[in-house]
């Protein structure tokens, strides 16, 4: 069974497990988890659609 | 007068138990995600664990991924194979089955690679986490 992901659902998926792991493993109370884990995933996607505009802004 | 100073920081830092949980925890938590946490009950942390880095690693492999082995070829695939490694039971499972073997055919495949790599050094990260837990380091 294969399956065939879009780069920006990959980047995704992948940012959302990434930062649930990270949240867990860095922080000690349940809310300040939730805030990294948040804090993680903004800067993984945010991250992912500003390195893509830039790319467009090179390739232009 | 550093000697002085040396020992009252020794003194001053907390001695760190090593129980059988401390052994056991990161153990079976390298074995299977989160089952290090589940243990130690932490049971939503665990389960939440288990469930990323699986579908991590599983993704990886649904997405024609390639999975290194222990070759000591080229120093790329000696860290691909390091951070496979933390995958642990996956790890073996896949090898066991012949599976992700990776194909050069689909574009995503590479992403596929990258997902069981980063799936293994995550759980690196949780297994250190099971073992801070077992020493009394986090709560």
């Amino acid at each position: 069974m294969t399956i065939q992901l879009t780069h920006f659902s990959a980047a995704f998926v992948f940012a959302f497990f990434a930062s649930i792991v990270f949240g867990i493993t860095h922080r000690d109370t349940v809310r300040d988890m939730v805030r990294y884990g948040l804090y993680c995933f903004a800067l993984f996607l945010g991250g992912t659609l500003l390195a893509g505009w830039a790319m467009w802004l090179i390739r232009r | 007068m550093a000697n002085s100073n040396t020992a009252r920081t020794k003194a001053a830092e907390p001695a760190q138990t090593v129980s059988t949980m401390s052994v056991i925890a990161p153990a079976v938590g390298w074995l299977i995600p989160g089952l290090g946490h589940i243990i130690q009950r932490r049971w939503i942390r665990g389960v939440l664990l288990l469930i990323s880095i699986t579908t991590l690693f599983v993704l990886g492999l649904m997405m024609q991924g390639h999975i290194y082995k222990a070759n000591g070829g080229d120093i790329l695939d000696i860290l691909g194979f390091i951070g496979d490694l933390g995958a642990g039971g996956m790890y073996i499972a896949t090898l066991a089955m012949n599976a992700g073997q990776g194909a050069i055919a689909f574009a995503v495949a590479d992403y596929g690679t990258k997902f069981m790599i980063v799936a293994g050094l995550l759980n690196f990260i949780a297994v250190a986490d099971a073992y801070h837990i077992a020493i009394g380091k986090k709560r």
